[in-house]
């Protein structure tokens, strides 16, 4: 058995008097793809601010590598190697690829004087080349970033997440605005950057297929409260499941 | 210092002159506060030019002062005057900067303060000028405590003014669409709300309640072409304080700004007032910083 | 880094060097012109490539003045009976301890303001956009006001700077070259870190600050770092402005925020901000125009400037350099793809 990586216990949030998220427990085993799905409104997207810390919680602990950090604040968490992807695309839209990606490296092992070295070193670069190759961008790595298009600046900001090296990545929503025929070649690379770099990813999805077929584990959440936790098999035959997609109560 | 302090305690009655005039002038802070409030909350257009807006209002009411009209027939002159020029303002600045970053709309207020201080300088002079409404003082407690009449006036004003900018938002179409915009300014676009004119008249209105506010402190206080940052501060101190959309919190830390600024004035000296001013937003800031940081989040 | 460009860098460093000598009538003017480079150069590290729009900058000019004149003044003189007498007995200083007291005053003009900027960066950056801007510029005009106030320092008669042992020529020469050099040192300096990883931080910050904090960037020690090197050069600049005049008075001449506090900003918005060269064309251009102009607009420059920052912000946002890379983008290194640019 895999160990645990994200471990969230009675996890609750509510935003004024409307409960987002309440009392949600799950694990995350490490190396593996686990899946989060709901209907919207159900509090995916609540409950991935509350791990990487946009804000506090108001009960409840989140783990990872079993240190509690529910009162860390972003960046601190981003620096433990536990990263997320925005649902809105976010680049630095007036710098070009190259440069996107030059400063998506590990910060954590940054010193003072690293801050000041030269942009990139050879090994650096050929990271940056290998990299935005992976994602399809090579061509375009001299382009500024806010020239490209909506699902090119959403591999971008997959590639830059690569580039961080995390142990962890949060992808919300990796497909959506995605051009259908271009769906296989991304859940593919989610597959490699998964494999054969290692990173264990939690991916919000609303694409059942993309996500079924991807995932190990999936847990399901409505109304803010965790419906259902299972293999992709288990969870899409499981009745609660198909009522709350379907509106059904 | 601490002569200042004893003399607070020796002779409590002081107090009550400094409570009384710090009510009086926080008044008026808070109606312009309230006026950034509104386009803050609605347009997200943070107004740097706001307390030029309060100073020129106030010139406008001691102009006619000066021409023979009384400055209390001033006030809803400025009023109009200022809700045209806040038109103008927002036809030919503001409107191209509005959906622009945040930084473009403060740079284009910025320069806004700029003009304005320097013209009302050249066209009025740089003297710290009253409207004279010739109305008594009276005196209270042994002659201890003096109020001129026309503090009272100008208290009551502000009130009624208060009381009718929030019916008129609450009761009227364009108040309605007012709030619509501030919600969702794009849903309010699909529902067939006029935005720009919304944002036209909000930002107008917001003008006009400076205007009014200017015309009060010209008669109350003193008005001078280069105050006018002075008051833009306030106007940020208060709204930092209570939060824009919040009306009651925007009249208590506008009254609560004037007591402050009374007492630090008595205290430490007059020349120190705009210090307490500034000391007092960066003591809100550092507070609301340390209330987001609990929130995980920063002040923006 | 950019490296020595002949065509470009070589003719501003011979009019720099041979200026005073062949245009000697304008040698304070062209040195005022290097501290206006400064001047842009420094602000654009926070307003242009960190995208945080300061409008108290000039608080650091300020704080460098009066930290050289003390520095200077304290090494060989009583600080209190030195400003009480307002200049009236007369301190005499040797050349040695005018040319000491000159240089640990800048060095301690420059540290000082840095240590200041750090620590008000500590209190200021956890405000964002107009908290900022109005925070900063709130802190400089009170800044100005307590001066006034403090006896110590000469309150708002303001102090006289230690007198320059030599000719008036031999003192406007040496701080004409003192002043080229600061901006020099400035521009090499900003060069170089602009083609640094923390010119990219810096950068980044400015794109989307929510982003990199995300990717785990240190955000505030980037920020505190900006803004305390361009304070560094800033209270240079001030040490250099204040012996150069000779003169320390708190409103008009440490902490002129209406002049001298405003023209940063509009220097840079006019030559471009968050670009190299964008402030230093800026700079040059806005102190011609002031210099040959300024007088015949007969007290309606000040609005004249108020209207030039508000046509900027809302017509020119790109500034020259902006509108030059528009316009070129070959030139500048910029690749379009033309074919490919969805929106």
């Amino acid at each position: 058995m895999t160990d645990t990586v994200i471990e969230i216990s009675g996890v609750s949030k509510s935003y004024g008097g409307v409960v987002a998220n309440h009392n949600i427990s799950l694990k995350v085993p490490s190396g593996g793809i686990t899946g989060l799905i709901g209907p919207n409104g159900s509090g995916k997207t609540t409950l991935f601010n509350s791990i990487v810390g946009y804000h506090p919680i108001d009960e409840g602990s989140i783990k990872f590598k079993g240190e509690e950090i529910s009162s860390y604040r972003v960046p601190q968490i981003a620096r433990l190697g536990l990263l997320r992807t925005f649902q809105q695309t976010r680049i630095y839209s007036n710098m070009n690829c190259i440069d996107n990606m030059l400063i998506s490296i590990p910060h954590r092992k940054l010193g003072f004087a690293d801050m000041f070295k030269n942009r990139g070193d050879k090994e650096t670069m050929e990271e940056v080349d290998r990299l935005l190759d992976f994602v399809g961008l090579y061509e375009k790595r001299r382009l500024i970033s806010g020239d490209l298009s909506f699902g090119q600046q959403k591999l971008l900001e997959f590639a830059m997440a690569l580039m961080n090296r995390p142990e962890v990545l949060l992808l919300d929503e990796p497909t959506a605005g995605i051009n259908p025929t271009l769906i296989n070649g991304l859940i593919d690379r989610l597959r490699r950057a998964n494999e054969e770099l290692g990173i264990t990813l939690f991916v919000i999805e609303h694409n059942m297929r993309v996500i079924m077929n991807m995932a190990q584990s999936i847990y399901c959440l409505a109304h803010g409260e965790l419906l259902a936790h299972g293999t992709p098999d288990e969870v899409q035959n499981d009745q609660r499941v198909i009522d709350a997609y379907l509106g059904a109560h | 210092m601490w002569d200042n302090i004893s003399i607070l305690t020796a002779a409590p009655v002081f107090n009550i002159q400094l409570i009384l005039d710090g009510l009086f002038i926080g008044s008026t802070f808070a109606l312009a506060a309230y006026g950034l409030a509104l386009v803050w909350g609605v347009m997200n257009v943070k107004n740097l030019a706001q307390g030029d807006f309060v100073i020129m209002g106030g010139y406008v009411a001691w102009w006619l002062g000066k021409q023979g009209i009384h400055p209390l027939w001033g006030l809803p002159v400025s009023i109009v005057v200022m809700f045209v020029f806040g038109w103008v303002v927002y036809v030919t600045i503001i409107r191209r900067v509005i959906d622009k970053d945040m930084f473009t709309s403060l740079l284009a207020t910025f320069g806004l303060a700029i003009v304005l201080a320097q013209a009302l300088n050249l066209m009025f002079g740089p003297e710290v000028q009253t409207a004279e409404s010739d109305f008594a003082i009276r005196s209270y407690f042994d002659n201890s405590v003096t109020v001129a009449d026309i503090k009272l006036v100008a208290f009551g004003l502000c009130g009624v003014l208060a009381v009718a900018v929030v019916l008129f938002m609450k009761n009227s179409r364009m108040g309605q669409a007012i709030r619509a915009t501030a919600q969702d300014a794009r849903a309010a676009r699909v529902m067939g709300i006029d935005t720009d004119k919304v944002y036209a008249f909000t930002f107008s209105l917001n003008a006009a309640i400076c205007g009014a506010a200017g015309a009060l402190i010209s008669m109350i206080w003193v008005i001078q072409p280069f105050y006018g940052i002075g008051h833009s501060i306030r106007s940020f101190v208060i709204v930092t304080a209570a939060g824009f959309g919040n009306l009651g919190g925007v009249i208590m830390a506008g009254l609560g700004l004037g007591v402050m600024e009374q007492y630090g004035g008595f205290v430490l000296g007059a020349e120190f007032q705009q210090a307490c001013v500034v000391g007092l937003l960066v003591a809100v800031l550092i507070y609301r910083q340390l209330e987001m940081r609990r929130h995980r989040q920063v002040v923006q | 880094m950019e490296s020595f460009n002949p065509k470009l860098h070589l003719p501003i460093l011979i009019f720099g060097v041979a200026a005073p000598f062949v245009i000697p009538g304008v040698t304070i003017q062209i040195a005022v012109l290097w501290v206006m480079v400064l001047f842009a150069l420094t602000w654009d590290i926070m307003g242009g490539q960190m995208g945080y729009n300061s409008l108290g900058n000039i608080l650091f000019f300020g704080s460098g003045m009066y930290i050289s004149a003390l520095v200077q003044i304290s090494m060989f003189a009583n600080v209190s009976e030195y400003t009480a007498s307002s200049g009236a007995v007369d301190f005499t200083y040797t050349n040695s301890e005018y040319f000491w007291g000159l240089g640990w005053g800048i060095l301690a003009a420059g540290i000082g303001s840095a240590l200041l900027a750090a620590s008000l960066g500590w209190t200021l950056f956890g405000l964002r956009g107009p908290y900022f801007a109005i925070g900063t510029l709130g802190i400089a005009l009170t800044a100005g006001e307590l001066m006034g106030t403090w006896e110590w320092v000469g309150a708002g008669g303001g102090l006289a700077m230690p007198v320059y042992p030599g000719s008036a020529d031999g003192k406007s020469l040496m701080f004409y070259f003192m002043c080229f050099f600061a901006a020099i040192g400035t521009y090499l300096f900003c060069s170089w870190l602009y083609s640094t990883r923390f010119g990219l931080a810096i950068n980044a910050i400015r794109d989307d600050e929510q982003k990199a904090e995300a990717m785990g960037i240190h955000t505030l020690r980037y920020k505190t770092i900006a803004w305390s090197v361009s304070a560094f050069f800033l209270g240079i600049s001030g040490a250099l402005f204040g012996n150069m005049t000779g003169f320390v008075e708190p409103l008009e001449v440490a902490f002129p925020v209406a002049t001298f506090g405003i023209f940063m900003v509009a220097m840079s918005l006019l030559g471009g901000k968050g670009t190299l060269w964008g402030p230093i064309l800026g700079a040059v251009l806005f102190h011609i125009l002031k210099e040959f102009t300024w007088t015949y607009f007969l007290g309606w420059q000040w609005v004249a400037l108020g209207v030039l920052i508000i046509v900027n912000v809302v017509f020119f946002q790109q500034g020259i350099m902006g509108w030059l890379m528009e316009k070129f983008p070959e030139r500048f290194g910029i690749i379009v793809d033309k074919k490919e640019t969805a929106k």
